[in-house]
């Protein structure tokens, strides 16, 4: 990408592929987590956000909800759903931290393997991903945010989420093409945010804000 | 009158069905030969003769032909439907011998050509074995639960599906160890069908009219068969609990069970427990009742699915689009369907169906803040445009087996 490169939004059509893999138990869990490709992990850490867009849900993800819910495992199910998965730049770093606080809370806690009730089991998923272009394009910093009230749930997900995990970029795309822009301290801004702890639609407003503060700024 | 493509536009709004045409796209002019056991009845053909008008006009070439069988055959596949269930079936070899020569009689008759040759359910699983000789891609479509499938119809039926290319379960739950890729596809509703579309306050009232409800005292529902899986007596249980402090009236909806020899002991039991509550009302609906169906939950302060075991459960979907707040067992699909707490509430118990009804019935505007809530839910996930949306993208999933991202510039 070069300076003066338009920012094209892009979209993700997911479709869920089944891995086969379940669990019943901590050793179970402990297990499929060792096994299961990446996309697995982002899948079980990810998919909520792009799923309930209109409420944030009680736990950030399925392993949380999973151990908690099904295992009775409150304490776990809390640790696990508190991961601060900003903190991480790669889906190995957030399968690490899973694991580890699993391992921690056995070990803390004395080995226990309780069996979750029959059908609640965890299945582990994956997601297949079709990006494209949707055809809305920034020529300039003041183009993207004018046309990012058009922007959908499902692009903002890929490029704050799917491209920094999955595709290993350094940060969110926004930040990344703002900075080659030159607006740095948009980007940061911006980079700065915490997406986890809002829904999409709030992330969308509080970027958008953050732009027109910054627009303010320079007149 | 049928539906065409645009007529969804308003419903689900153009940035769906712009994603549609996108992929609509890169899958047009593909033939997509569909291949099951009936025409008429039963779920698959309902979705089929819905879903292939749509796939058509995006420019799908998609097509759809049954196979043929006796009654022996039809017999075997049923034992075999049931024994995939969890049902406890005797299952001969002559049984298994009754499938293969159906199903070679079958390949001797049938034309199959296609880009993508999507087979649904087991009856038709067999016709993989012509694989070689098409050249095209084979996907098996399992509509039915397979969580707990009785090992020796698995066995069997084992050898077929792992001939495919890939394999569509309708929940995480229903996954197999397979050597294919295996995608998830949840069924959905159609929000322009008799059971789902707008009606008029008028007609809603004159149904609850009709059925004797009063339209100014809370409604309580659940629209299902009268079988135990769906728990009608607990439902009734949890209604008295919740009776004593709460007014409300309880519907239970269902057909006719007249030839159901399990679903008339059922209706009796709840006939029996119902007594002489005025505010029960046991409703027997004819076949192609869908708009009655469809007022009386629109007509309803709250919607049950009290399930103890359930495949998926659409009505849930059915009641959330209708902004409904639902309390669901905590079984198969209502799982996906109901966001404990955000769309509904899940429930283990008639008690605990009590306490959340009691609940809605005292705080109706948290019901309708969840009823809000679970019409957005559906909206993305569980409607007939997300259907059209998952199919494109498995097929265009063949081409890419291995890549977990796809980039299309």
């Amino acid at each position: 990408m070069n300076h003066t490169e338009p920012f094209v939004f892009c979209t993700e059509r997911r479709l869920v592929t089944l891995t086969g893999v379940r669990a019943s138990n901590l050793d179970g869990l402990l297990s499929g987590l060792r096994q299961v490709p990446g996309s697995s992990i982002f899948y079980h850490t990810h998919h909520m956000y792009l799923s309930h867009h209109f409420e944030t849900p009680a736990f950030s993800n399925d392993f949380a909800l999973w151990t908690s819910e099904a295992l009775l495992e409150e304490k776990l199910g809390e640790q696990l759903s508190a991961i601060d998965l900003l903190t991480f730049t790669s889906i190995r770093q957030i399968r690490e931290a899973i694991i580890s606080t699993i391992e921690k809370a056995i070990g803390e806690d004395g080995r226990r393997n309780r069996e979750c009730p029959a059908r609640d089991e965890f299945h582990f998923c994956r997601s297949k991903s079709f990006v494209m272009p949707t055809g809305i394009v920034a020529a300039d910093p003041e183009e993207f945010f004018r046309v990012l009230p058009l922007v959908s749930n499902v692009s903002l997900f890929f490029h704050f989420f799917g491209a920094r995990l999955r595709l290993e970029r350094p940060t969110n795309d926004f930040s990344s093409w703002l900075a080659w822009r030159g607006e740095t301290r948009l980007a940061e801004a911006i980079d700065a945010l915490d997406p986890y702890s809002v829904t999409l639609d709030d992330l969308e407003r509080k970027i958008i804000e953050l732009g027109a503060g910054l627009g303010r700024q320079a007149e | 009158m049928s539906v065409r493509l645009k007529d969804y536009e308003p419903v689900v709004g153009a940035d769906v069905m712009q994603e549609l045409y996108v992929l609509a796209g890169k899958v047009n002019g593909r033939r997509l030969q569909n291949i099951n056991s009936t025409s008429v009845g039963g779920g698959v053909a309902e979705i089929l003769t819905r879903l292939l008008p749509l796939l058509q006009e995006l420019g799908v070439a998609a097509t759809w032909d049954v196979i043929k069988g006796d009654q022996a055959f039809f017999n075997v596949t049923k034992a075999f439907h049931n024994a995939l269930h969890g049902k406890r079936e005797e299952i001969s070899e002559e049984m298994l011998e009754t499938y293969r020569e159906t199903t070679e009689m079958n390949l001797g008759q049938m034309t199959l050509s296609g880009d993508v040759i999507l087979i649904h359910d087991p009856q038709p699983a067999g016709l993989v074995q012509r694989k070689g000789d098409t050249g095209g891609k084979w996907i098996w479509r399992c509509h039915i639960d397979v969580s707990e499938p009785d090992p020796r119809v698995w066995d069997f039926l084992r050898p077929y599906v792992s001939q495919y290319d890939a394999a569509i379960f309708s929940m995480p739950d229903f996954a197999q160890r397979l050597p294919i890729p295996q995608y998830m596809v949840a069924p959905s509703i159609d929000p322009l069908s008799d059971k789902n579309k707008d009606l008029s306050p008028d007609f809603v009232s004159s149904v609850l009219d009709r059925f004797g409800l009063d339209p100014e005292r809370p409604i309580v529902t659940q629209v299902s068969r009268f079988d135990r899986l769906k728990d009608p007596l607990g439902v009734m249980e949890a209604y008295q609990m919740v009776k004593k402090r709460h007014d409300c009236q309880l519907v239970l909806a269902g057909g006719d069970a007249s030839d159901d020899p399990e679903g008339e002991e059922v209706l009796a039991e709840v006939r029996e427990r119902a007594a002489s509550d005025p505010d029960i009302h046991i409703l027997l609906l004819p076949p192609f009742s869908d708009l009655e169906i469809n007022a009386l939950v629109r007509g309803s302060t709250v919607v049950l699915q009290k399930s103890i075991k359930e495949g998926f459960g659409l009505t849930v979907s059915e009641a959330l689009w209708k902004k409904k707040p639902v309390i669901g067992g905590a079984v198969g699909g209502i799982k996906l369907q109901i966001i404990n707490g955000v769309t509904g509430f899940l429930v283990h118990s008639p008690e605990g169906a009590a306490k959340r009804l009691a609940q809605l019935l005292t705080d109706p505007e948290f019901g309708s803040r969840l009823g809000e809530n679970g019409y957005l839910h559906v909206k993305q996930n569980f409607l007939i445009t997300r259907h059209l949306k998952d199919y494109m993208l498995v097929m265009l999933a063949l081409d890419y087996p291995d890549e977990d991202i796809v980039l299309f510039g």
